[in-house]
């Protein structure tokens, strides 16, 4: 469909690559645009390969089905490179987001030939400073809405307080370390 | 007077259905939890317990038993309902039958998954399909908008006079009930005029006027009660239809037995059911700016089945696609496949049909499937292909 945006999240079982899709559905939802949301289910196994998509769009979403040839893809865990074929249908003019320290040069031979643009971001340390543990997810949200233009980064940055004051409302002192986890995720990115 | 007003939202198709139950606030849901219809009873229940519904949730050991509370609460009078998937279906079969033959109007939320074997958790129709002559009203949703407008319809269509059977909701597992996307809600008070009060005619707590229900009927009367539940099946007809207007009202979304996508001057039809319907017409868009005249006919109501509308609607094509997403194990087609050619016949209508297998156990069904399934119907109309009746799309290569 013409002028839809369509993101594949690659990740492992208990990352929170599903959780991280059904949120960016979420915040682009609030920017007034038609949105799906869905990760592709089998049996719950915590650490396997699994996969998760968005659309997002201005007009009525229609399709049911799985991405083929998605914009952009997320990899919120770079040991999957070595066995899943991420860039897989990755349009050359969108781009792939991978968590690893690593830099482009390095990871680029990973990547199966695919010649579009590589954006890496720590999003372990990222995650390790700012929460105290490894949620890579909340970073690459971040990563993922500054990359693929969903939306300007303060109304992104207003939009997660607002749902996290909500969500954590018994926890709120897990906020403020969600929040520099997202400002330091987009920032790195930008 | 209705409010007229609607709020945008987002969510998934199963917290659709259950902002629509927490709307309609039923007397009383038993149910016992099983993928993927799962978060429906628990959402329900994190309604009951924060105060929001003062429905009375029936916690049960297995579906067999959640069927059967349903009934025994239905016919004492409580407005009911439920929610299952797949082999939660199947163990009910014996209860959905009671239900339907005593007249009870419960409703039940069916997230379609596949029976087993193999066991697998997705999507295909054949729990629904199987319960096909169970005497249940069946109605398919595209998306979360539709499993919400369809909920809210099925109680006036079930408690309606003349008809007084149960309603099954259906939709596709995991692609809508665990999708999230927009959806337009409407306001409380507008869903609870909409449906009203439940008062039955006749119930069982009922001192001023005892009845009995599911006795033992002699063969001298049991046949007539069949008889009378089939009239009333035939009722459910103008009851779908008149809620279906009274719901564009309030609404503005029109429903009706079917949807009928770009037919208008169609030579080729996709005859489809529940999420894949939305995929058949993103593709059909895309056909359609390339000078093919393809077209998409979306079954909502398969129980009462519109054999004669359908056949009508099909009736100037030159070949229709029948999708079921569905085995039938007969050996000949999926049970689609086999109800409207049958009214294809009976309406001296003569198309090419071929009937297509897809999307079982979840397998993913594409726009590009949805293409080349119109590029053979295509070949058929032109004599260049024979047409195969019973046909599987999209497996492994």
């Amino acid at each position: 469909m013409q002028g839809t945006l369509e993101l594949r999240w690659h990740g492992r079982g208990g990352q929170g690559a599903k959780t991280a899709a059904l949120l960016l559905a979420d915040v682009a939802f609030k920017t007034g645009q038609y949105v799906q949301g869905f990760p592709e289910y089998g049996p719950e196994r915590m650490g396997a390969p699994i996969t998760a998509f968005n659309r997002i769009s201005p007009e009525p979403i229609r399709v049911h089905s799985n991405i083929y040839r998605p914009d952009y893809v997320i990899v919120v865990d770079e040991t999957l490179l070595h066995t899943v074929h991420v860039t897989e249908g990755l349009k050359e003019e969108g781009a792939i987001i991978i968590n690893t320290p690593k830099t482009e040069e390095e990871i680029r031979p990973l990547l199966r030939g695919y010649k579009g643009r590589v954006v890496t971001i720590d999003a372990r340390a990222i995650s390790e400073r700012t929460l105290g543990k490894n949620f890579p997810n909340t970073p690459m949200l971040a990563a993922a809405v500054a990359v693929c233009r969903v939306m300007d980064k303060q109304a992104f940055i207003d939009d997660m307080e607002a749902s996290f004051r909500h969500k954590f409302a018994k926890k709120p002192e897990v906020i403020e370390g969600n929040m520099l986890a997202l400002q330091q995720a987009f920032e790195a990115v930008e | 007077m209705s409010t007229g007003k609607s709020r945008r939202e987002r969510m998934s198709g199963n917290e659709a259905v259950a902002y629509a139950i927490r709307q309609v606030d039923p007397d009383v849901m038993p149910a016992f939890p099983i993928t993927p219809s799962t978060e429906i009873p628990q959402m329900v229940s994190s309604y009951i317990a924060n105060g929001e519904v003062s429905t009375e949730f029936i916690p049960v050991e297995s579906e067999h038993s959640a069927m059967s509370a349903a009934i025994g609460s239905e016919a004492a009078g409580a407005r009911t309902m439920t929610a299952t998937s797949s082999a939660g279906l199947a163990l009910m079969w014996e209860e959905l039958l009671l239900a339907a033959s005593n007249r009870l109007p419960i409703v039940l939320t069916l997230v379609n998954r596949t029976l087993s074997g193999p066991i697998n958790i997705n999507c295909d129709h054949s729990d629904g399909m199987g319960a096909r002559d169970t005497g249940w009203i069946q109605i398919y949703s595209e998306n979360n908008q539709e499993a919400y407008d369809n909920y809210i319809q099925a109680f006036p269509i079930a408690e309606a006079a003349g008809v007084h059977l149960p309603v099954m909701v259906c939709q596709d597992g995991f692609i809508t009930s665990h999708a999230v996307e927009n959806i337009e809600l409407l306001e409380d008070e507008d869903v609870k005029m909409f449906v009203g009060d439940y008062d039955p005619e006749e119930f069982l707590l009922n001192p001023g006027s005892p009845v009995s229900v599911g006795p033992y009927s002699v063969s001298s009367y049991a046949m007539e009660a069949k008889k009378l539940q089939e009239e009333a099946m035939e009722h459910a007809r103008e009851a779908v239809l008149a809620v279906a207007e009274r719901f564009e009202e309030l609404s503005g979304r029109k429903y009706g037995f079917f949807e009928e996508y770009r037919t208008d001057d169609a030579d080729y039809i996709m005859l489809i059911m529940g999420s894949a319907a939305g995929t058949a017409k993103a593709a059909v868009d895309e056909l359609r700016e390339q000078g093919k005249k393809a077209g998409v006919l979306k079954l909502r109501v398969f129980r009462p089945f519109p054999e004669k509308e359908l056949a009508q609607a099909l009736a100037n094509c030159k070949a229709a696609a029948i999708m079921d997403r569905c085995e039938s194990y007969n050996g000949n087609c999926g049970p689609l496949g086999m109800e409207v050619p049958a009214g294809l016949y009976r309406n001296k209508i003569q198309i090419e049909t071929v009937n297509y297998i897809y999307g079982l156990a979840g397998r993913d069904f594409t726009t590009d499937h949805v293409k080349e399934i119109f590029a053979e119907l295509e070949e058929i109309a032109d004599g260049k292909r024979e047409p195969v009746q019973h046909r599987y799309i999209g497996l492994r290569g």
